[in-house]
């Protein structure tokens, strides 16, 4: 397929699941920040997301200092902010529009009937946190669509698969953010370990990559850090973990490279990174150091976004 | 003006033949019924993505061409006179485009005056003496029809560039039927779905010897921001071949390839909605960006086939319009089928002291213009616009040709005051490969919504109507 078609088909699931991931952020500190200020501690939620969603330096830029108010409108609804909820939407119809060919009708049309959608709310905003709260399940709602529509309606080729890497590289890069913003609250060591602020710090983490759930059921545990630390990097069936990501990355390329016959960088580096995850366990990592781990991650993580790009999408 | 001929209406009462069943059934509808299609069809058009952009309008960058449900209908008998007109008239400008870049018999003949030929911005030298694949320059014509009268066809305007419309004519159809299964119910219409198949073993056709036997066809596009992207994603897709940009080719050794996620792949014909002007830098406007440097010269070479060819501008001209019966007359020895509208050619001295005294009766049009822009409708103009206009005329006489204004005909169209009559217009899409000339039946109607008004153009206020021919 042409390079344009497979980049753009790899950015538009990209910009889908940031999207959601931003809802989600944004929902999940709602709910946090709505608890009495004992239960929450003294850091400051709004800040948090700000910096899971990896703009908080062009936002202090502009503001003095991060609220519910100016957080919700800059990761929603601004313009200035390229990964905002708007400009993730405006780009993804962009990018539909530019490979319609390549899309299937239920995958345009659940993009291109979002896009009319939101045109009224971008217009007019959210008044009202009932508005907002509609606005954000919409968000996800879109993306659960779209993602549901790709995998019930695309053909299994090239299309298919490099629109599934833009997803997972990008779901993996989001957990690690907020595994990487939040990672204090998860060290065993440090005081108040299973009070009740990290309780909710905990079950926010879990809220933001839709998780709460899967971790009761996976562990048949209260919560407790380093079993969530475990579910979001190293749980091979929890959808949004590192782990997985890391799977479907790796399973795609392989399916890249035997439909093209040859092998690259790209699928070296996925495999090199899928293999450390399964050889490692919560104590090596928390002895080596959580951030340090995540860090890595992160860096690693984009790195395979140079490089398929490199390889594949120009 | 005279009272223009009605396609449905015969003065008296009586109705033409190919819409009795429709009035029938438009007795039998309530007008809430037609109204909810109506507006069940915009939402449609809306969900899909069927839109176009404005040139020059900063908001709503992307706008609906109004639909309007009442179907235009023509007899089978109609339609076979016309396809006989049309494919007579594709065929002379192929002949004509041929002789032009060749041998030049026509000038010679002294047929069409010289100057208007080589002082032509739209003509290109470098297409001179170029073989290009199977002879054939003008691939997909797209033919403005108009009617006066029940007995003629006449030609407004031929498209032999990038005429576009054709998924107008397709969604349109496609949105009838679902809207409308009764009313097809009651009528034997011919169908128009295969028209994408028919593009497409066109354009097969007539790749380049150098081709494999399995040419690779891909249609060539301005990009998103062009006002008729749409088309082209949608044409691509029913196609089956790439939609590619500029960016995505390269020349190599006088071969175009598309860049893939499997490195480079040779293609063979491209199907381009790209302007002459812009289609390669180094030929041509050096600052597209839009084209494929060195694809001029793979072309030469005989590696690419281009359709339509590069320099068709000059068969469509509309100074070259005025010498078109002429033209059919001197390649193929018959009379033309279609006629021509009475044309003044403003650059003969006796033509312009006649269009000067007689503006306020007369379409003026730029040579050169295109989409409805820059003319003047001298009955529906004000006094002030027609003396511009006379100054424009006197400062740049060749620049322009009048014609008369011609009460087009009209079909019933849905308005806020109920159904009335608008006039319509008519482009069949014309299909040239190498070994034959093929229509769908039908064509896109396109209708001037505002009442009185001539101007059907979608960048000036027109809609759009589903054509149908009947199968008898």
């Amino acid at each position: 397929m042409l390079s344009r078609t497979a980049e753009n088909l790899y950015w538009l699931a990209r910009y889908v699941e940031r999207a959601e991931y931003l809802a989600r952020t944004i929902d999940a500190t709602l709910r946090v920040t709505a608890l009495p200020a004992a239960y929450i501690g003294k850091t400051n939620e709004w800040d948090s997301a700000l910096l899971t969603a990896g703009v908080a330096a062009s936002f202090y830029q502009k503001y003095e200092e991060a609220n519910e108010h100016n957080v919700v409108d800059y990761l929603s609804f601004s313009v200035d902010n390229p990964s905002s909820i708007r400009n993730c939407i405006e780009a993804a119809r962009l990018n539909s529009r530019s490979v319609r060919t390549a899309l299937t009708s239920e995958m345009w049309d659940t993009i291109n009937s979002a896009w009319i959608e939101l045109q009224e709310v971008w217009s007019k905003g959210t008044s009202t946190r009932e508005d907002l709260a509609k606005f954000l399940r919409f968000v996800q709602e879109t993306s659960l669509r779209f993602d549901g529509s790709a995998y019930r309606t695309m053909l299994r080729n090239d299309a298919y698969w490099f629109s599934r890497l833009g997803l997972h590289l990008e779901r993996a890069d989001n957990t690690a953010r907020i595994l990487d913003v939040k990672y204090h609250v998860l060290l065993p060591e440090e005081e108040h370990v299973g009070g009740p602020l990290d309780f909710y710090q905990w079950s926010s983490i879990l809220r933001s990559v839709s998780a709460l759930t899967a971790y009761h059921w996976v562990y048949r545990e209260t919560l407790k850090p380093w079993l969530v630390a475990d579910l979001l990097i190293l749980n091979g069936t929890l959808p949004r973990s590192l782990a997985s990501c890391y799977d479907n990355l790796v399973r795609n390329l392989d399916q890249i490279g035997v439909a093209y016959g040859r092998q690259g960088p790209a699928q070296r580096h996925a495999r090199g990174i899928r293999n450390r995850l399964e050889h490692s366990n919560m104590n090596d990592i928390f002895q080596h150091g959580v951030h340090e781990f995540i860090q890595e991650f992160i860096t690693d993580n984009s790195r395979l976004g140079e490089i398929i790009t490199k390889q594949y999408l120009i | 003006m005279a009272v223009a001929f009605d396609e449905m209406n015969i003065p008296g009462g009586d109705l033409r033949p190919a819409y009795q069943e429709l009035a029938r059934w438009l007795k039998e509808t309530p007008p809430e019924a037609l109204e909810y299609r109506r507006q069940e069809a915009e939402l449609l058009f809306r969900r899909i993505g069927i839109t176009f952009a404005v040139y020059g309008e900063a908001e709503s960058t992307e706008r609906l061409i109004p639909f309007d449900v009442i179907p235009r209908i023509m007899s089978g008998k109609e339609w076979t006179l016309l396809e006989k007109g049309l494919k007579q008239r594709v065929r002379a400008l192929n002949m004509f485009l041929r002789d032009i870049y060749h041998g030049r018999d026509i000038l010679r003949a002294e047929i069409v005056p010289d100057d208007l030929i080589f002082q032509n911005p739209v003509f290109r030298p470098e297409m001179n003496g170029q073989q290009v694949p199977h002879d054939v320059y003008v691939h997909i014509a797209g033919i403005d029809i108009v009617r006066v009268d029940a007995e003629d066809f006449i030609v407004l305007e031929d498209n032999a560039r990038t005429p576009s419309g054709v998924s107008y004519m397709l969604e349109n159809r496609e949105i009838m039927m679902r809207l409308f299964p009764d009313l097809f119910a009651r009528h034997r219409v011919a169908p128009v779905e295969r028209y994408p198949d028919e593009l497409l073993s066109a354009l097969r056709s007539v790749a380049p010897l150098s081709a494999s036997s399995e040419p690779t066809v891909a249609l060539l596009t301005p990009g998103v921001y062009n006002s008729a992207y749409y088309e082209h994603s949608f044409l691509a897709d029913k196609l089956g071949i790439e939609l590619v940009e500029g960016r995505d080719l390269i020349v190599k050794n006088n071969e175009v390839f598309m860049r893939t996620t499997e490195g480079l792949k040779r293609v063979d014909v491209i199907y381009r909605r790209v302007d002459d002007d812009f289609l390669d830098p180094l030929t041509f406007r050096p600052d597209s960006v839009l084209g494929v440097p060195g694809l001029m010269s793979a072309y030469a070479a005989g590696n690419i086939t281009l359709a339509n060819a590069v320099g068709t501008g000059i068969a469509d001209d509309k100074a070259i319009y005025s010498y078109m019966p002429d033209i059919v007359k001197f390649y193929l020895g018959e009379e033309p089928i279609l006629k021509n509208v009475p044309t003044w050619r403003c650059r003969e001295p006796k033509d312009l002291a006649y269009v000067l005294d007689n503006l306020s009766e007369l379409v003026v049009k730029e040579v050169h213009g295109s989409g409805g822009y820059g003319m003047l409708i001298g009955p529906a103009a004000t006094k002030a616009t027609i003396e511009a206009f006379r100054e424009k005329l006197k400062r740049e006489p060749e620049g322009f040709i009048a014609q008369p204004t011609l009460a087009l005909s009209t079909c019933p169209t849905c308005t806020a005051s109920g159904l009335a009559p608008r006039h319509v217009d008519l482009r069949p899409f014309v299909l040239t490969g190498s070994k034959s000339t093929t229509i769908v039946p039908g064509g896109l109607t396109r209708v001037a919504l505002k009442e009185g008004s001539l101007v059907v153009n979608s960048s000036q206020g027109g809609g759009t109507k589903d054509t149908w021919i009947l199968d008898e």
